[in-house]
């Protein structure tokens, strides 16, 4: 496919966007991932402290 | 109005409000990225000395704008929050850091494989761009380094916002050095990005792309900010009732 | 208050310097460790690149100013270390002195003991490089502005980086971005009066760096050791 050689740039080119897609992805996951961990984390804690009292 | 933005500055109405607006953020933004990627992959024009390697335009320049610009927000929301004390800002500042960490590793490792075909090099060491870029991951590193060496968040927040502040300073600095070094430098080889004149065609994919990153870095910022408000406020009655009350974040 | 309050910030900042000086006199390690560095690494590249006097002509510019920067990060990592575990930081923080002022204090002391002695060490490196004689009051010149920018910015990491685990290895990062454009500036300066071309420019913005350094390190620093502090 002409379109996916690039001209014979094509590693370098889907390269790139590989990468970008990547960084993309990866900050929107571990975005959530911390956010998830983060409230759980505090609904424990909330929960404990709760509990003592 | 300004009640608008006063009550921006407290917690919990940022956190209500933030959940309001993130999907305004992340949809058109994800949107657009694909617009402008499939644009400028597939419709665009080729490049007239570059041909088709001048695409990775398309990624390069989001990434490269986004890294400066995370700094920028930085280096101010921390400045606020240094000046007029608002716990809000710092929140701000500690949760910008590693997304533009990212994008500059983004900016520099596209730039390099650009670089390969187009300059015959992987990386140039006289080049302004280059070295105020690589210099400003070394700033990044040395924020995210110093905010996970100091454990009270209080301490952290101020020391950092020092440290923000004194790059800011630096970096027209760095940038000027480095010009002046290569404008004596006999092999000084100057990178173009693009040419000097676009093709509408070939601009508004740019645009596009450049408007999408930005929308959803910003969607990614407020949620990392949720985020870190959740942990600054863990101890307030609001945050109790938030996480007691619904199962979903 | 009686008296004019001039004389008090002038005792003040005095007396920094002086006792620091005293310190310094009574441990000379503190004095002669960074110096023996910067000689053995500056001896260290010869060896490793081998005699060709070109070689070391090119490279010589370049390698003093790395030199230098270690040796000045070298001693910078202790410039409030012992001050925080013995408490006079404490006292430092109380003083009706402004600590902006005695900050400068410090970084000038700090200068004296480091920047000084790579200074006057400098043009043995002129010699061992091959570089023409020519160059060495240009090299003292530059090396004397840039190891004063480097005291007076690197004392705002060594604030912010004081008593932390791992300080070390966050000093070096936190000093790299803030240093390059003195690198830059000084090994450029030095290569271009080696090369018998104008140097002029490269000396003015070393010292114009200078005095930007002068005017706004000494607050940065005193806010850094603050925080540092609490």
């Amino acid at each position: 496919m002409a379109m996916f050689d690039m001209g014979d740039y094509g590693p370098y080119v889907w390269t790139c966007f590989g990468l970008g897609l990547a960084v993309l992805i990866f900050n929107e996951w571990h975005a959530r991932h911390r956010q998830k961990r983060m409230f759980r984390d505090v609904q424990v804690r909330v929960r404990a402290k709760e509990g003592d009292e | 109005m300004w009640t608008f933005f006063h009550k921006l500055g407290s917690p919990p109405h940022f956190y209500r409000l933030s959940l309001l607006f993130s999907p305004w953020f992340a949809i058109p933004g994800y949107l657009l990225i694909a617009w402008g990627t499939y644009q400028g992959l597939f419709v665009a024009p080729e490049d007239y000395q570059q041909r088709d390697a001048f695409r990775i335009i398309y990624v390069h320049v989001p990434a490269a704008y986004l890294a400066q610009m995370t700094y920028a927000i930085m280096a101010v929301s921390a400045g606020i929050g240094l000046i007029w004390r608002m716990k809000l800002a710092h929140a701000v500042a500690a949760a910008a850091a590693p997304i533009g960490a990212s994008f500059c590793i983004l900016m520099l490792v596209t730039g390099s494989i650009w670089g390969r075909p187009m300059w015959g090099t992987w990386w140039e060491w006289g080049d302004p761009r280059l070295m105020s870029a690589l210099i400003l991951l070394f700033l990044y590193f040395g924020l995210i380094a110093m905010r996970s060496s100091i454990t009270d968040t209080a301490k952290a927040d101020k020391a950092c916002a020092i440290l923000a502040l004194v790059g800011a300073v630096n970096l027209p600095i760095i940038r000027f050095s480095v010009d002046w070094w290569t404008s004596l430098h006999q092999s000084a080889t100057i990178i173009r990005k693009g040419g000097p004149a676009m093709d509408a065609e070939m601009l508004w994919p740019l645009l596009a792309n450049l408007l999408g990153f930005s929308l959803v870095f910003g969607a990614v910022l407020l949620r990392r900010i949720r985020t870190e408000v959740l942990y600054r406020e863990r101890r307030k009655r609001w945050v109790r009732d938030l996480v007691l009350g619904d199962g979903a974040p | 208050m009686s008296g004019p309050a001039l004389p008090g910030l002038i005792d003040g900042f005095g007396s920094i310097i002086r006792r620091d000086l005293l310190l310094l006199w009574r441990r000379p390690g503190d004095l002669l460790n960074p110096l023996v560095f910067f000689i053995m690494v500056s001896t260290l590249f010869p060896l490793a690149v081998g005699p060709d006097a070109q070689v070391l002509r090119n490279i010589g510019a370049g390698v003093t100013w790395v030199a230098a920067l270690l040796s000045m990060l070298l001693s910078l990592n202790t410039l409030f270390l012992t001050d925080f575990e013995d408490g006079s930081l404490d006292q430092l923080l109380l003083s009706p002195q402004p600590l902006p002022l005695l900050a400068l204090g410090k970084t000038v002391a700090h200068w004296i003991s480091t920047g000084l002695p790579l200074v006057v060490v400098s043009p043995l490196i002129v010699m061992t490089y091959r570089l023409p004689s020519e160059v060495v009051p240009v090299m003292m010149g530059s090396v004397a502005l840039g190891t004063a920018s480097l005291s007076l910015v690197g004392a705002i990491g060594a604030a912010l980086t004081v008593g932390l685990h791992r300080g070390t290895t966050l000093l070096s990062l936190l000093l790299l971005p803030l240093a390059m454009p003195l690198l830059i500036f000084g090994a450029r300066t030095v290569s271009l009066a080696a090369g018998g071309e104008p140097y002029a420019g490269g000396m003015n913005l070393l010292a114009a760096y200078l005095v930007g350094a002068l005017a706004l390190a000494p607050f940065a620093t005193a806010a850094a050791l603050r925080i540092s502090n609490e």
